[in-house]
Protein backbone atom coordinates (compact mmCIF):
# COMPACT_ATOMS: atom_id res chain seq x y z
CA UNK A 1 0.00 0.00 0.00
CA UNK A 2 1.53 3.08 -1.08
CA UNK A 3 1.48 6.10 1.38
CA UNK A 4 -1.29 8.03 -0.43
CA UNK A 5 -3.21 4.94 -0.14
CA UNK A 6 -2.84 5.11 3.51
CA UNK A 7 -3.87 8.64 3.86
CA UNK A 8 -7.07 8.13 1.58
CA UNK A 9 -7.95 5.13 3.95
CA UNK A 10 -7.48 7.20 6.93
CA UNK A 11 -9.70 9.80 5.29
CA UNK A 12 -12.66 8.23 4.88
CA UNK A 13 -12.31 5.87 8.05
CA UNK A 14 -12.37 9.28 10.13
CA UNK A 15 -15.17 9.81 7.73
CA UNK A 16 -16.99 6.93 8.86
CA UNK A 17 -16.02 6.26 12.12
CA UNK A 18 -17.05 10.13 13.56
CA UNK A 19 -20.45 10.13 12.52
CA UNK A 20 -20.98 6.17 13.48
CA UNK A 21 -19.62 6.87 17.13
CA UNK A 22 -21.65 10.46 16.79
CA UNK A 23 -25.16 7.92 16.36
CA UNK A 24 -24.34 6.00 19.03
CA UNK A 25 -23.65 8.63 21.48
CA UNK A 26 -26.40 9.98 20.18
CA UNK A 27 -25.03 13.25 18.80
CA UNK A 28 -27.07 14.23 15.59
CA UNK A 29 -25.29 17.79 15.03
CA UNK A 30 -22.14 15.69 14.28
CA UNK A 31 -23.47 14.03 11.96
CA UNK A 32 -25.03 16.65 10.35
CA UNK A 33 -21.56 18.34 10.37
CA UNK A 34 -20.10 15.46 8.74
CA UNK A 35 -22.80 15.47 5.96
CA UNK A 36 -22.33 18.55 5.43
CA UNK A 37 -18.09 18.00 4.85
CA UNK A 38 -19.19 14.80 2.76
CA UNK A 39 -21.67 16.95 0.09
CA UNK A 40 -18.97 19.89 -0.22
CA UNK A 41 -16.33 16.81 -0.87
CA UNK A 42 -18.94 15.74 -3.57
CA UNK A 43 -18.94 18.90 -5.39
CA UNK A 44 -15.17 19.73 -4.75
CA UNK A 45 -14.28 16.25 -6.44
CA UNK A 46 -16.60 17.02 -9.21
CA UNK A 47 -14.78 20.38 -9.72
CA UNK A 48 -11.59 18.98 -9.40
CA UNK A 49 -12.40 16.87 -12.87
CA UNK A 50 -12.30 20.25 -14.79
CA UNK A 51 -9.76 22.17 -12.10
CA UNK A 52 -7.35 18.96 -11.51
CA UNK A 53 -6.89 17.31 -13.96
CA UNK A 54 -8.05 19.56 -17.06
CA UNK A 55 -6.70 22.39 -15.76
CA UNK A 56 -10.24 24.69 -15.66
CA UNK A 57 -10.07 27.28 -13.36
CA UNK A 58 -14.11 27.44 -13.26
CA UNK A 59 -15.15 30.72 -10.81
CA UNK A 60 -18.34 29.56 -11.78
CA UNK A 61 -19.18 26.13 -10.35
CA UNK A 62 -21.64 27.51 -7.72
CA UNK A 63 -23.97 27.49 -11.19
CA UNK A 64 -24.38 23.49 -10.94
CA UNK A 65 -24.52 23.70 -7.18
CA UNK A 66 -27.21 26.09 -7.18
CA UNK A 67 -29.23 24.83 -10.02
CA UNK A 68 -28.79 21.00 -8.18
CA UNK A 69 -30.39 23.06 -5.14
CA UNK A 70 -33.02 24.26 -7.08
CA UNK A 71 -33.95 21.36 -8.67
CA UNK A 72 -34.62 20.19 -5.50
CA UNK A 73 -36.45 23.18 -4.02
CA UNK A 74 -38.96 24.00 -7.27
CA UNK A 75 -39.56 19.36 -7.18
CA UNK A 76 -40.19 19.47 -3.43
CA UNK A 77 -41.73 22.85 -3.47
CA UNK A 78 -44.36 21.54 -5.91
CA UNK A 79 -44.60 18.83 -4.55
CA UNK A 80 -45.59 20.28 -0.64
CA UNK A 81 -48.11 22.62 -2.44
CA UNK A 82 -49.49 20.27 -4.60
CA UNK A 83 -49.49 22.29 -7.60
CA UNK A 84 -48.24 21.19 -11.08
CA UNK A 85 -44.60 22.42 -11.99
CA UNK A 86 -46.08 23.00 -15.63
CA UNK A 87 -49.69 22.47 -16.38
CA UNK A 88 -49.26 22.60 -20.39
CA UNK A 89 -48.47 21.42 -23.13
CA UNK A 90 -47.87 18.71 -20.97
CA UNK A 91 -48.54 18.33 -17.27
CA UNK A 92 -45.47 18.16 -14.77
CA UNK A 93 -45.94 17.34 -10.91
CA UNK A 94 -43.24 18.14 -8.33
CA UNK A 95 -41.88 14.94 -6.69
CA UNK A 96 -40.01 14.24 -3.23
CA UNK A 97 -38.55 11.10 -4.20
CA UNK A 98 -34.57 11.37 -3.98
CA UNK A 99 -33.31 9.74 -7.31
CA UNK A 100 -36.10 11.90 -9.21
CA UNK A 101 -34.43 14.73 -8.25
CA UNK A 102 -31.32 13.89 -8.80
CA UNK A 103 -31.76 13.15 -12.34
CA UNK A 104 -32.92 16.23 -12.85
CA UNK A 105 -30.25 18.35 -10.65
CA UNK A 106 -28.32 16.18 -13.10
CA UNK A 107 -29.27 16.19 -16.50
CA UNK A 108 -30.24 20.07 -16.02
CA UNK A 109 -26.40 20.70 -14.79
CA UNK A 110 -25.25 18.68 -17.41
CA UNK A 111 -27.17 21.03 -20.03
CA UNK A 112 -26.16 24.20 -18.67
CA UNK A 113 -22.59 22.75 -18.06
CA UNK A 114 -22.21 22.24 -22.12
CA UNK A 115 -23.94 25.56 -23.02
CA UNK A 116 -21.26 27.34 -20.46
CA UNK A 117 -18.68 25.13 -21.86
CA UNK A 118 -19.42 25.70 -25.67
CA UNK A 119 -18.75 29.93 -24.84
CA UNK A 120 -16.39 29.87 -21.86
CA UNK A 121 -14.29 27.42 -23.48
CA UNK A 122 -13.21 29.34 -26.66
CA UNK A 123 -11.00 31.78 -24.18
CA UNK A 124 -8.65 30.73 -21.67
CA UNK A 125 -6.51 32.16 -18.31
CA UNK A 126 -8.47 35.18 -16.87
CA UNK A 127 -10.70 35.60 -19.73
CA UNK A 128 -12.13 31.93 -18.87
CA UNK A 129 -11.88 32.56 -14.69
CA UNK A 130 -14.01 35.79 -16.10
CA UNK A 131 -16.41 34.57 -18.09
CA UNK A 132 -17.27 31.79 -15.72
CA UNK A 133 -17.84 34.34 -12.69
CA UNK A 134 -19.76 36.11 -15.30
CA UNK A 135 -22.12 32.99 -15.59
CA UNK A 136 -22.04 32.49 -11.92
CA UNK A 137 -23.26 36.19 -11.23
CA UNK A 138 -26.08 35.65 -14.11
CA UNK A 139 -27.85 32.98 -12.55
CA UNK A 140 -27.62 34.75 -8.78
CA UNK A 141 -28.93 37.72 -9.73
CA UNK A 142 -31.51 35.74 -11.66
CA UNK A 143 -33.00 33.78 -8.90
CA UNK A 144 -33.00 36.84 -6.55
CA UNK A 145 -35.11 38.66 -8.57
CA UNK A 146 -37.40 35.50 -9.59
CA UNK A 147 -40.34 36.28 -6.63
CA UNK A 148 -42.08 32.64 -7.71
CA UNK A 149 -39.71 30.72 -5.85
CA UNK A 150 -38.77 32.82 -2.57
CA UNK A 151 -36.46 35.38 -4.48
CA UNK A 152 -33.98 36.65 -2.39
CA UNK A 153 -35.46 34.99 1.10
CA UNK A 154 -35.13 31.32 -0.74
CA UNK A 155 -37.49 28.55 -0.43
CA UNK A 156 -38.25 26.28 2.98
CA UNK A 157 -38.93 22.86 2.40
CA UNK A 158 -40.34 21.39 5.41
CA UNK A 159 -39.93 17.79 4.71
CA UNK A 160 -36.80 16.15 3.56
CA UNK A 161 -37.18 14.30 0.09
CA UNK A 162 -37.62 10.07 0.51
CA UNK A 163 -35.12 7.13 -0.39
CA UNK A 164 -37.16 4.26 -0.86
CA UNK A 165 -36.02 1.62 1.93
CA UNK A 166 -34.40 4.45 3.92
CA UNK A 167 -35.58 7.19 6.68
CA UNK A 168 -34.12 10.18 5.21
CA UNK A 169 -35.24 12.60 8.31
CA UNK A 170 -32.26 9.99 10.53
CA UNK A 171 -29.51 11.83 10.03
CA UNK A 172 -27.31 9.00 10.13
CA UNK A 173 -29.12 7.40 7.42
CA UNK A 174 -29.16 10.51 4.86
CA UNK A 175 -25.67 10.49 5.98
CA UNK A 176 -24.98 7.70 4.52
CA UNK A 177 -26.64 8.03 1.38
CA UNK A 178 -24.87 11.00 0.95
CA UNK A 179 -21.25 8.97 1.94
CA UNK A 180 -22.45 6.28 -0.74
CA UNK A 181 -22.89 8.94 -3.53
CA UNK A 182 -19.13 10.55 -2.39
CA UNK A 183 -17.19 7.24 -2.45
CA UNK A 184 -19.25 6.14 -5.88
CA UNK A 185 -18.10 9.44 -7.75
CA UNK A 186 -14.46 9.14 -6.06
CA UNK A 187 -14.66 5.52 -7.71
CA UNK A 188 -15.74 7.20 -10.80
CA UNK A 189 -12.93 10.15 -10.78
CA UNK A 190 -9.97 7.98 -9.95
CA UNK A 191 -11.31 5.46 -13.19
CA UNK A 192 -11.18 8.36 -15.49
CA UNK A 193 -8.05 9.48 -14.45
CA UNK A 194 -6.70 6.41 -15.87
CA UNK A 195 -8.76 6.41 -18.96
CA UNK A 196 -7.61 7.35 -22.29
CA UNK A 197 -9.80 10.22 -22.03
CA UNK A 198 -7.96 11.14 -18.50
CA UNK A 199 -4.74 10.58 -19.75
CA UNK A 200 -5.79 13.33 -22.85
CA UNK A 201 -7.55 15.29 -21.02
CA UNK A 202 -4.26 15.81 -18.61
CA UNK A 203 -2.34 16.01 -21.71
CA UNK A 204 -5.13 19.09 -23.06
CA UNK A 205 -3.85 21.08 -19.87
CA UNK A 206 -0.19 20.74 -20.02
CA UNK A 207 0.64 21.04 -24.12
CA UNK A 208 -2.58 21.54 -25.74
CA UNK A 209 -0.34 21.86 -29.20
CA UNK A 210 0.95 18.21 -28.38
CA UNK A 211 -2.98 16.68 -28.36
CA UNK A 212 -3.89 18.67 -31.66
CA UNK A 213 -0.46 17.02 -33.43
CA UNK A 214 -1.99 13.77 -32.27
CA UNK A 215 -5.40 14.47 -33.78
CA UNK A 216 -6.99 14.61 -30.73
CA UNK A 217 -9.66 18.12 -29.98
CA UNK A 218 -8.46 19.75 -26.33
CA UNK A 219 -11.54 21.83 -26.92
CA UNK A 220 -14.10 18.58 -26.93
CA UNK A 221 -12.28 17.04 -24.14
CA UNK A 222 -12.21 20.51 -21.98
CA UNK A 223 -16.13 19.79 -23.01
CA UNK A 224 -16.61 16.86 -21.76
CA UNK A 225 -14.27 17.46 -18.39
CA UNK A 226 -16.71 20.44 -17.46
CA UNK A 227 -20.15 18.54 -18.41
CA UNK A 228 -18.88 15.36 -16.11
CA UNK A 229 -17.73 18.39 -13.45
CA UNK A 230 -21.01 20.64 -13.58
CA UNK A 231 -22.73 17.16 -12.94
CA UNK A 232 -21.10 15.84 -9.90
CA UNK A 233 -21.82 19.58 -9.04
CA UNK A 234 -25.56 19.16 -9.03
CA UNK A 235 -25.84 16.30 -7.60
CA UNK A 236 -23.97 17.98 -4.64
CA UNK A 237 -26.26 20.67 -4.61
CA UNK A 238 -29.68 19.18 -4.49
CA UNK A 239 -27.97 16.82 -1.42
CA UNK A 240 -27.42 20.38 0.38
CA UNK A 241 -30.15 21.71 -0.65
CA UNK A 242 -32.24 18.42 1.25
CA UNK A 243 -29.28 18.85 4.09
CA UNK A 244 -30.47 22.23 4.78
CA UNK A 245 -34.18 21.79 4.00
CA UNK A 246 -33.56 25.11 2.53
CA UNK A 247 -32.29 26.30 -0.95
CA UNK A 248 -31.28 30.16 -1.61
CA UNK A 249 -29.59 32.34 -4.09
CA UNK A 250 -26.56 32.14 -2.03
CA UNK A 251 -25.61 28.51 -3.36
CA UNK A 252 -25.45 30.55 -6.72
CA UNK A 253 -22.67 32.82 -5.43
CA UNK A 254 -19.05 33.49 -6.11
CA UNK A 255 -17.98 32.84 -2.60
CA UNK A 256 -19.87 29.32 -3.14
CA UNK A 257 -17.20 29.34 -5.91
CA UNK A 258 -14.38 29.93 -4.54
CA UNK A 259 -14.99 27.82 -1.31
CA UNK A 260 -14.99 24.96 -3.75
CA UNK A 261 -11.67 25.73 -5.00
CA UNK A 262 -10.63 26.58 -1.68
CA UNK A 263 -11.23 23.02 -0.44
CA UNK A 264 -9.38 21.32 -3.53
CA UNK A 265 -5.95 23.76 -2.77
CA UNK A 266 -6.65 23.12 1.03
CA UNK A 267 -6.93 19.38 0.47
CA UNK A 268 -4.00 19.00 -2.84
CA UNK A 269 -4.99 19.79 -6.19
CA UNK A 270 -4.73 16.46 -9.04
CA UNK A 271 -4.96 14.45 -5.96
CA UNK A 272 -8.21 12.34 -6.29
CA UNK A 273 -8.86 12.38 -2.40
CA UNK A 274 -7.57 15.77 -2.39
CA UNK A 275 -10.67 17.62 -2.06
CA UNK A 276 -12.57 15.03 0.43
CA UNK A 277 -9.39 16.33 2.96
CA UNK A 278 -10.10 19.83 2.12
CA UNK A 279 -13.34 20.16 2.56
CA UNK A 280 -13.00 18.13 5.69
CA UNK A 281 -10.33 20.76 6.87
CA UNK A 282 -12.57 23.51 6.06
CA UNK A 283 -15.90 22.33 7.79
CA UNK A 284 -13.81 21.15 11.17
CA UNK A 285 -12.61 25.01 10.90
CA UNK A 286 -15.98 26.52 9.96
CA UNK A 287 -17.16 24.42 13.49
CA UNK A 288 -14.03 24.65 15.55
CA UNK A 289 -13.14 28.04 14.73
CA UNK A 290 -16.72 29.80 13.99
CA UNK A 291 -17.41 29.05 17.89
CA UNK A 292 -14.52 31.39 18.94
CA UNK A 293 -14.82 33.82 16.70
CA UNK A 294 -17.50 35.63 13.89
CA UNK A 295 -14.46 36.72 11.88
CA UNK A 296 -13.39 32.85 11.28
CA UNK A 297 -12.82 33.32 8.01
CA UNK A 298 -9.91 35.20 8.02
CA UNK A 299 -8.37 32.41 9.60
CA UNK A 300 -9.19 30.11 7.09
CA UNK A 301 -7.63 32.98 4.78
CA UNK A 302 -4.79 33.12 6.60
CA UNK A 303 -4.35 28.92 6.20
CA UNK A 304 -4.90 29.08 2.62
CA UNK A 305 -1.95 31.89 2.25
CA UNK A 306 0.34 29.71 4.43
CA UNK A 307 -0.71 26.46 1.96
CA UNK A 308 -0.03 28.45 -0.92
CA UNK A 309 2.85 30.16 -0.05
CA UNK A 310 5.18 26.95 1.90
CA UNK A 311 2.94 24.23 0.59
CA UNK A 312 1.73 24.01 -3.26
CA UNK A 313 0.44 20.06 -2.66
CA UNK A 314 -1.77 21.05 0.19
CA UNK A 315 -2.76 18.43 3.04
CA UNK A 316 -1.51 15.95 1.12
CA UNK A 317 1.48 17.76 -0.50
CA UNK A 318 2.25 18.26 3.49
CA UNK A 319 2.03 14.44 4.53
CA UNK A 320 3.35 12.57 1.35
CA UNK A 321 5.66 15.40 0.19
CA UNK A 322 6.39 16.78 -3.19
CA UNK A 323 3.34 15.82 -5.02
CA UNK A 324 3.50 13.34 -7.56
CA UNK A 325 2.19 14.73 -10.26
CA UNK B 1 7.88 9.58 -58.20
CA UNK B 2 4.49 10.90 -56.82
CA UNK B 3 4.54 13.61 -54.27
CA UNK B 4 2.67 12.49 -50.62
CA UNK B 5 2.84 16.46 -50.21
CA UNK B 6 2.88 19.03 -52.44
CA UNK B 7 3.32 22.81 -51.29
CA UNK B 8 2.24 25.25 -53.94
CA UNK B 9 3.80 28.96 -53.83
CA UNK B 10 2.22 30.25 -50.50
CA UNK B 11 2.98 33.19 -48.81
CA UNK B 12 2.99 34.25 -45.71
CA UNK B 13 3.29 37.70 -44.18
CA UNK B 14 3.30 38.60 -40.19
CA UNK B 15 2.95 42.30 -40.52
CA UNK B 16 5.29 43.88 -42.68
CA UNK B 17 7.32 40.61 -42.12
CA UNK B 18 7.21 38.09 -45.20
CA UNK B 19 8.01 34.79 -43.43
CA UNK B 20 7.70 33.13 -46.16
CA UNK B 21 6.89 34.31 -50.15
CA UNK B 22 6.05 32.12 -52.57
CA UNK B 23 7.19 28.97 -51.54
CA UNK B 24 7.21 25.71 -53.48
CA UNK B 25 8.41 22.03 -53.09
CA UNK B 26 7.01 18.91 -52.45
CA UNK B 27 7.95 15.61 -50.29
CA UNK B 28 7.68 12.48 -51.91
CA UNK B 29 7.83 8.74 -51.68
CA UNK B 30 10.67 6.86 -50.25
CA UNK B 31 12.87 10.49 -49.54
CA UNK B 32 14.09 12.39 -46.87
CA UNK B 33 13.39 15.91 -47.93
CA UNK B 34 15.87 18.75 -46.05
CA UNK B 35 14.88 21.92 -45.56
CA UNK B 36 17.59 23.91 -44.55
CA UNK B 37 18.48 27.97 -44.02
CA UNK B 38 19.64 30.30 -41.54
CA UNK B 39 17.48 31.37 -38.70
CA UNK B 40 15.06 33.83 -39.24
CA UNK B 41 14.75 31.90 -43.07
CA UNK B 42 11.06 30.74 -42.46
CA UNK B 43 11.91 27.02 -42.12
CA UNK B 44 9.07 27.39 -38.43
CA UNK B 45 6.37 29.24 -40.26
CA UNK B 46 6.73 26.56 -43.36
CA UNK B 47 6.28 24.24 -40.77
CA UNK B 48 3.69 25.65 -38.98
CA UNK B 49 1.56 25.82 -42.01
CA UNK B 50 2.18 22.39 -43.08
CA UNK B 51 0.93 20.89 -40.05
CA UNK B 52 -1.79 23.33 -39.39
CA UNK B 53 -2.29 26.31 -36.94
CA UNK B 54 -0.41 29.11 -39.19
CA UNK B 55 -3.01 29.68 -42.29
CA UNK B 56 -1.23 30.99 -45.74
CA UNK B 57 -1.93 34.43 -46.94
CA UNK B 58 -1.62 32.79 -50.52
CA UNK B 59 -1.18 29.35 -52.30
CA UNK B 60 -2.21 26.25 -51.00
CA UNK B 61 -0.98 22.85 -49.39
CA UNK B 62 -2.25 19.17 -50.82
CA UNK B 63 -1.50 16.19 -48.69
CA UNK B 64 -2.37 12.64 -50.21
CA UNK B 65 -3.87 14.36 -52.97
CA UNK B 66 -6.23 16.28 -50.94
CA UNK B 67 -5.98 19.96 -50.11
CA UNK B 68 -5.33 20.21 -46.70
CA UNK B 69 -4.64 24.15 -46.95
CA UNK B 70 -8.07 25.26 -44.65
CA UNK B 71 -7.81 21.84 -42.66
CA UNK B 72 -7.21 22.25 -39.02
CA UNK B 73 -4.07 20.48 -37.22
CA UNK B 74 -6.55 17.88 -35.84
CA UNK B 75 -7.76 16.90 -38.98
CA UNK B 76 -4.04 16.83 -40.86
CA UNK B 77 -2.66 14.93 -37.57
CA UNK B 78 -5.75 12.12 -38.53
CA UNK B 79 -5.22 12.28 -42.17
CA UNK B 80 -1.46 11.25 -41.27
CA UNK B 81 0.87 14.41 -40.90
CA UNK B 82 3.24 13.29 -38.04
CA UNK B 83 5.62 16.15 -36.58
CA UNK B 84 7.87 16.94 -33.69
CA UNK B 85 8.25 20.01 -32.17
CA UNK B 86 11.35 22.39 -32.25
CA UNK B 87 11.16 22.92 -28.64
CA UNK B 88 9.96 19.50 -27.08
CA UNK B 89 6.46 19.55 -26.67
CA UNK B 90 5.62 16.94 -23.77
CA UNK B 91 3.38 16.11 -20.71
CA UNK B 92 6.01 17.01 -18.58
CA UNK B 93 4.49 15.19 -15.84
CA UNK B 94 3.07 12.03 -16.76
CA UNK B 95 5.54 8.69 -17.83
CA UNK B 96 7.15 8.27 -20.78
CA UNK B 97 4.75 5.51 -21.92
CA UNK B 98 1.91 7.91 -21.18
CA UNK B 99 3.54 10.33 -23.55
CA UNK B 100 3.05 7.53 -26.34
CA UNK B 101 0.47 5.79 -25.36
CA UNK B 102 -1.40 9.49 -25.91
CA UNK B 103 0.23 9.44 -29.50
CA UNK B 104 -1.46 5.79 -30.28
CA UNK B 105 -4.70 7.63 -28.72
CA UNK B 106 -5.12 9.99 -31.72
CA UNK B 107 -4.56 7.14 -34.32
CA UNK B 108 -6.90 4.31 -32.59
CA UNK B 109 -9.89 6.91 -31.60
CA UNK B 110 -10.32 5.47 -28.64
CA UNK B 111 -10.24 8.33 -26.10
CA UNK B 112 -13.79 8.41 -25.41
CA UNK B 113 -13.78 5.56 -22.82
CA UNK B 114 -13.78 6.52 -19.22
CA UNK B 115 -13.97 3.26 -17.84
CA UNK B 116 -11.26 1.33 -19.24
CA UNK B 117 -7.81 1.87 -18.08
CA UNK B 118 -5.44 3.26 -20.42
CA UNK B 119 -2.91 0.97 -19.65
CA UNK B 120 -4.73 -1.90 -20.11
CA UNK B 121 -6.05 -1.40 -23.91
CA UNK B 122 -3.30 -4.08 -25.24
CA UNK B 123 -3.01 -2.63 -29.09
CA UNK B 124 -2.54 0.85 -27.84
CA UNK B 125 0.11 -0.32 -25.00
CA UNK B 126 1.69 -2.49 -27.91
CA UNK B 127 1.91 0.28 -30.76
CA UNK B 128 3.47 2.68 -28.02
CA UNK B 129 5.96 0.42 -26.31
CA UNK B 130 6.70 -0.71 -29.94
CA UNK B 131 7.58 2.78 -30.95
CA UNK B 132 9.65 3.18 -27.35
CA UNK B 133 11.81 0.33 -28.11
CA UNK B 134 12.37 2.19 -31.44
CA UNK B 135 14.08 5.26 -30.33
CA UNK B 136 15.75 3.16 -27.31
CA UNK B 137 13.56 4.53 -24.75
CA UNK B 138 11.85 1.41 -23.90
CA UNK B 139 13.74 1.15 -20.30
CA UNK B 140 12.59 4.36 -19.76
CA UNK B 141 8.73 3.91 -19.63
CA UNK B 142 8.11 4.24 -16.32
CA UNK B 143 10.03 7.61 -15.67
CA UNK B 144 8.40 10.90 -15.58
CA UNK B 145 8.87 12.98 -18.99
CA UNK B 146 10.09 15.96 -16.42
CA UNK B 147 13.44 13.75 -15.30
CA UNK B 148 14.38 12.82 -18.21
CA UNK B 149 17.69 14.45 -20.01
CA UNK B 150 17.36 17.12 -23.44
CA UNK B 151 18.06 13.98 -26.10
CA UNK B 152 15.93 11.53 -24.20
CA UNK B 153 12.97 13.86 -24.46
CA UNK B 154 13.86 14.74 -27.75
CA UNK B 155 13.67 10.78 -28.72
CA UNK B 156 10.34 10.77 -26.86
CA UNK B 157 9.50 13.50 -29.60
CA UNK B 158 10.28 10.98 -32.24
CA UNK B 159 8.77 7.83 -30.46
CA UNK B 160 5.52 10.31 -30.24
CA UNK B 161 5.43 11.03 -33.97
CA UNK B 162 6.26 6.88 -34.81
CA UNK B 163 2.79 6.11 -32.66
CA UNK B 164 0.57 7.76 -35.33
CA UNK B 165 2.11 5.55 -37.99
CA UNK B 166 1.59 8.29 -40.46
CA UNK B 167 1.81 8.83 -43.66
CA UNK B 168 4.20 11.52 -43.62
CA UNK B 169 7.08 12.81 -41.18
CA UNK B 170 7.24 16.27 -40.81
CA UNK B 171 10.28 16.43 -38.41
CA UNK B 172 11.46 19.87 -36.53
CA UNK B 173 14.93 19.93 -35.75
CA UNK B 174 14.86 16.65 -34.31
CA UNK B 175 19.00 16.85 -33.60
CA UNK B 176 18.91 19.63 -31.59
CA UNK B 177 20.66 19.31 -28.60
CA UNK B 178 21.31 15.47 -28.68
CA UNK B 179 24.94 14.12 -28.02
CA UNK B 180 27.38 13.09 -30.80
CA UNK B 181 26.13 9.36 -29.76
CA UNK B 182 22.77 10.57 -29.75
CA UNK B 183 22.69 12.37 -32.95
CA UNK B 184 23.99 9.23 -34.70
CA UNK B 185 21.66 6.67 -33.59
CA UNK B 186 18.74 9.36 -34.43
CA UNK B 187 20.03 9.37 -37.86
CA UNK B 188 20.47 5.50 -38.15
CA UNK B 189 16.59 5.27 -37.06
CA UNK B 190 15.94 8.53 -39.77
CA UNK B 191 17.55 6.22 -41.99
CA UNK B 192 15.26 3.68 -41.56
CA UNK B 193 12.12 5.61 -41.28
CA UNK B 194 12.00 7.18 -45.06
CA UNK B 195 11.06 3.63 -46.22
CA UNK B 196 7.89 3.64 -44.22
CA UNK B 197 7.20 7.26 -44.96
CA UNK B 198 8.92 10.14 -46.65
CA UNK B 199 10.56 12.73 -44.14
CA UNK B 200 10.66 16.25 -44.18
CA UNK B 201 13.21 17.26 -42.30
CA UNK B 202 14.23 20.76 -40.60
CA UNK B 203 18.02 20.88 -39.43
CA UNK B 204 20.99 22.76 -38.55
CA UNK B 205 22.94 20.14 -38.15
CA UNK B 206 24.97 20.01 -41.87
CA UNK B 207 26.69 16.82 -41.47
CA UNK B 208 23.05 14.93 -40.54
CA UNK B 209 21.45 16.42 -43.45
CA UNK B 210 24.50 15.20 -46.06
CA UNK B 211 24.05 12.27 -44.64
CA UNK B 212 20.45 11.82 -44.97
CA UNK B 213 18.80 14.01 -46.96
CA UNK B 214 18.08 13.13 -50.59
CA UNK B 215 17.08 16.24 -51.68
CA UNK B 216 17.51 19.61 -49.85
CA UNK B 217 15.50 22.64 -50.19
CA UNK B 218 17.54 25.94 -49.10
CA UNK B 219 15.35 29.43 -47.76
CA UNK B 220 16.61 32.32 -47.22
CA UNK B 221 15.16 35.55 -45.97
CA UNK B 222 11.20 33.63 -46.46
CA UNK B 223 12.30 32.18 -50.34
CA UNK B 224 13.16 29.57 -51.60
CA UNK B 225 16.86 30.06 -53.22
CA UNK B 226 17.73 26.47 -54.04
CA UNK B 227 16.36 22.82 -54.76
CA UNK B 228 18.24 19.74 -55.93
CA UNK B 229 20.38 16.82 -54.51
CA UNK B 230 22.97 17.75 -52.03
CA UNK B 231 25.51 17.48 -54.71
CA UNK B 232 23.70 20.26 -56.23
CA UNK B 233 22.73 21.91 -53.49
CA UNK B 234 26.74 21.98 -52.28
CA UNK B 235 27.57 23.55 -55.77
CA UNK B 236 25.24 26.15 -55.50
CA UNK B 237 27.02 29.26 -55.56
CA UNK B 238 23.77 31.17 -53.69
CA UNK B 239 23.21 28.78 -51.74
CA UNK B 240 27.59 29.04 -50.60
CA UNK B 241 27.09 32.79 -50.32
CA UNK B 242 24.12 32.97 -48.35
CA UNK B 243 24.50 30.17 -45.47
CA UNK B 244 26.62 27.57 -46.02
CA UNK B 245 29.54 30.75 -46.07
CA UNK B 246 33.25 29.25 -45.89
CA UNK B 247 31.91 25.59 -44.14
CA UNK B 248 31.21 24.15 -47.77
Amino acid sequence: MTRETLLNTLLMALLIGVPLWAWVADEPFTITLATRAVIFALAAVGLNIALGLGGLVSLGHAVYFGIGGYAMGILAYHAQTYTPLMAWPFVIEGTKFMPVIWLVAMVVSAVVAFVIGLLSLRTSGVYFIMITLAFGQMFYFFTISWPRYGGEDGLSIYVRNGFPGLNTLDPIQFFAICLALLCAVLWLNARIVKSPFGLALGAARQVPQRVETVGLDPFRLKLVALVISGTICGLAGALFADLNRFVSPTMFSWQMSGELIVFIILGGLGRVFGPVAGATLFVLLEHLLGGVSDYFLFYVGLLLLLVVLFTPGGIYGILLGRSKS
Amino acid sequence: MTAVLEVRGITRRFGALVANEDVTLDLRAGEIHAVIGPNGAGKSTLIAQICGGVTPDAGMIRFLGQDITGANTQARARMGLGRTFQISALAMENSVLDNALLGALGASGRVWRLWHPVLKDRALRERAEDALRRVQLIEFSDARVGDLSHGQRRQLEVAMALTLEPKAFILDEPMAGLSAEGTKELTGLLDTLRQEAPILLVEHDMDVVFALADRITVLDYGRVIATGTVDDIRRNPKVQSAYLGEEA
